[in-house]
């Protein structure tokens, strides 16, 4: 009987104290934002506009955001993101799909106003998402489970979308590559960070597989990829196409961003050497903006010149996935 | 001879009158099987969303995860048999499964206090699963000691079920607190706390502890017997395998599993063969669950009448023809549904039933260390199982390392037929 007390009692206080947390997280969310922000103005993905995820807490977190001028509030539009990205009047919006497990991600693919011109639901978590710079192709990577013999492991898949055709291409692993000169077999082949150049052909991926990464350069045309590099992930090439910048591992698995001049495969480190991990952005042929991890909490996009004698400067404070329309 | 009787006895007990199964489970497997169910439910609730909240939660990069897999594979098999031994050295089956439930229970906490620190959240992940391996070999012990030796296989059977329907559960439950906490995902590894903890009270207070004395087991000696008062020496645990009917059950349980494939290559090749959206993936593994959770207490049940050994291969051969038919050249949507329930058929007819075969072979006051040493041997062969078909799929492709590995567990499943194993005396 005082079994039966007791249990009963123990199962009471768990259960409650599991209800009573759950209900206490429903109005968890700060009411107000930490970065003021206006809404109800119109973003458009007008050349030269800066854009981002806003990352401050508050209602209008994960929104997409835009800055008016310096110091001025950011503008918001009514629009949830996990990753978002922008280029010659087309933009990309990757969120994961609430209530969906395993999870589920949405891709959008938007107009000049923002509006959704096109929408794909795939498996996976939100991971990278890009738009080549002639805006025809929108990429992405998701995070995906249970994908490899190793059940509990994680894996990642690319696809990409042509805008103009509604050409969709789910994963890009069927893309044959060469690593030193040979077709490369294995079963554990994953891809992620897909980039593209002016000419929406050229393409580069990082290639991860047996522990190492691999920088591939890719035609999209002819369908066919040759690594160029090891230990080079998430790359972004610049818009004259000369460099690609990406994320190197270091020996502590921490990443620093480098630099690859193409034409001389010389690699060069920018003067950010904190770690970091994110496909980054070039804001011109020579500045570089990504977003930056601060501390437990929030997160901030920063901008560096590629140059070593420059210095990394914080550009907006509470944001990730700056974008480029 | 054995067989006669213990199908004599099953029928008897049968004509008993009109008393429900479920009556005539003991109520300690019962028991066992509510706590595993409430235990699983909490496991893959976290399990459920950990992708998403490791990403979107905390911004980390899962790949930094991944990579360590294989090592907490390898370090759960060996933790088993720790749990296994410590559970017969101190004579305390309940309180080592309680410490390795207690443990996985607090782990839930700790991912919540392990913030975005990529080193403090694989820590946490790791004594996750060392709580699992902790507490399995003293659970199936207390679960082969709380029944009839004839009716093993239904008490592995109803665990099982109990335990796959709690697997079944805990993503819905994890959708279900999402939706109610409005996407907090901290909500969700209280609540997995809350079930967790539960589950360490209801093994607590309901699950009676059997602290089996001298061995009652046929085949040691007195001088082995006697030495079940004292605290159990780590030799003993080579010692059981000089046991002959026990040496053959733990060899040939490892020489199938070394031909047994991983259930991804199944659902792969699946996937390849009938083009599965891959949005439908998860819906293959489902599949496998939902035939494994209604074919457990019948399988159980039917190794106990025609004996555990047979039913065991007969699960391999479900295999083996589920395999035939994701290879074969037909192609009809139903083959791949056929081939799913023969995948859950072959989960059904071995994954209890080879402790209930094992069980009785082995002395009461080792039984937790003999159970682990055999599941050990059994989960590394898979382990090495998947490595070697990994290596073919990459020299040659999925299909030619299937037929590969389907070719090798037939033979071995035929060649342990032949030798007949189960003849030999208990």
């Amino acid at each position: 009987m005082r079994k039966l007390l007791l249990g009963l009692l123990g199962t009471l206080v768990l259960v409650g104290g599991g209800i009573t947390y759950v209900v206490a997280a429903r109005g968890g969310g700060p009411a107000a934002n930490a970065q003021p922000v206006v809404t109800g103005e119109p973003i458009t993905l007008s050349p030269g506009t800066v854009l981002f995820r806003n990352a401050a807490a508050g209602p209008a977190y994960g929104q997409v955001a835009a800055l008016a001028a310096p110091g001025a509030p950011r503008k918001v539009a009514d629009l949830q993101c996990d990753r978002f990205a922008a280029a010659r009047g087309t933009g990309i919006c990757l969120r994961a799909k609430p209530g969906s497990l395993p999870p589920l991600s949405e891709v959008l693919v938007l107009r000049p106003d923002l509006q959704v011109r096109h929408r794909q639901t795939l498996p996976g978590t939100p991971s990278r998402a890009r738009v080549s710079p002639d805006g025809k192709i929108v990429s992405w990577t998701l995070f995906v489970t249970g994908d490899s013999y190793a059940a509990t492991g994680f894996s990642t898949r690319s696809g990409l979308y042509e805008v103009d055709t509604g050409r969709l291409v789910k994963s890009i692993e069927e893309l044959p590559v060469f690593v030193d000169g040979r077709r490369y077999f294995a079963h554990d082949v994953n891809y992620w960070g897909i980039t593209f150049g002016a000419d929406g052909n050229r393409f580069y991926v990082t290639l991860g597989s047996k522990n190492k990464t691999y920088l591939i350069e890719a035609d999209y045309r002819s369908y066919r990829g040759t690594a160029i590099l090891e230990n080079a992930e998430c790359p972004s090439l610049s818009p004259d196409g000369r460099r690609v910048a990406f994320k190197q591992k270091n020996p502590d698995s921490t990443w620093r961003i480098a630099v690859l001049e193409l034409a001389s495969r010389r690699v060069s480190y920018p003067p950010e050497s904190r770690h970091l991990d994110d496909q980054v952005l070039w804001r011109d042929n020579t500045t570089l903006l990504y977003a930056l991890q601060r501390g437990d909490k929030g997160s901030d996009v920063w901008s560096t010149p590629i140059s070593p004698t420059g210095r990394p400067a914080l550009l907006i404070p509470d944001a990730t996935s700056p974008a480029i329309a | 001879m054995y067989l006669a009787n213990s199908r004599a006895a099953d029928q008897a007990t049968r004509r008993v009158g009109g008393t429900p199964r479920w009556h005539r489970v003991p109520g300690n497997v019962l028991a066992l099987g509510v706590v595993s169910l409430v235990t699983d439910i909490s496991a893959e609730m976290v399990t459920a969303i950990l992708p998403l909240y490791l990403v979107l939660g905390l911004g980390l990069n899962p790949l930094q995860f991944g990579l360590l897999d294989g090592l907490y594979a390898g370090s759960t098999a060996l933790l088993r048999l720790v749990g296994g031994h410590a559970a017969d050295r101190w004579r305390r089956l309940k309180a080592v499964a309680g410490i390795g439930y207690g443990l996985s229970a607090i782990c839930k906490l700790g991912l919540l206090a392990a913030g975005s620190s990529v080193a403090a959240i694989g820590a946490v992940l790791a004594v996750d699963r060392a709580g699992k391996g902790i507490r399995t070999a003293p659970r199936d012990a207390l679960i082969s000691l709380s029944s009839e030796p004839e009716t093993l296989g239904r008490s592995f059977g109803v665990h099982r079920a109990l335990d796959t329907f709690g697997a079944f559960l805990g993503p819905l439950v994890a959708v279900g607190v999402l939706w109610a906490s409005l996407g907090d995902y901290g909500a969700v590894f209280v609540a997995s706390f809350c079930i967790a903890g539960c589950g360490v009270l209801l093994l607590v207070l309901l699950v009676k502890d059997l602290r089996p004395g001298a061995a009652s087991a046929p085949s040691l000696s007195a001088g082995e017997a006697g030495e079940a008062r004292e605290p159990v020496p780590l030799r003993t645990m080579i010692g059981l395998l000089t046991i002959p009917s026990f040496r053959r059950c733990c060899g040939w349980a490892a020489a199938l599993g070394l031909v047994t494939i991983t259930d991804s290559f199944v659902y792969l090749a699946l996937q390849r063969r009938w083009e599965i959206e891959s949005t439908w993936f998860p819906l293959l593994a489902l599949g496998t669950t939902g035939s494994f959770l209604i074919l457990a207490v019948p399988l159980g049940r039917l190794a106990d009448r025609v004996g555990r050994w047979k039913v065991f291969l007969a699960g391999h051969a479900a295999l083996v023809i589920a395999l035939l038919l994701i290879c074969g050249p037909a192609t009809s949507n139903w083959i791949a549904v056929v081939a799913l329930a023969l995948h859950g058929c072959f989960y059904a007819a071995t994954d209890g039933v080879l402790p209930a075969t094992a069980g009785p072979l082995l002395p009461e006051h080792l039984r937790a260390t003999g159970l682990a040493l055999l599941q050990t041997g059994q989960a590394l062969a898979r382990m090495v199982s998947a490595v070697l078909v990994g290596l073919v799929w990459t020299v040659w492709d999925l299909r030619p390392a299937l037929i590969a590995t389907t070719v090798a567990l037939l033979l071995v499943t035929v060649a342990a037929a032949a030798f007949k194993p189960w003849e030999v005396k208990r």
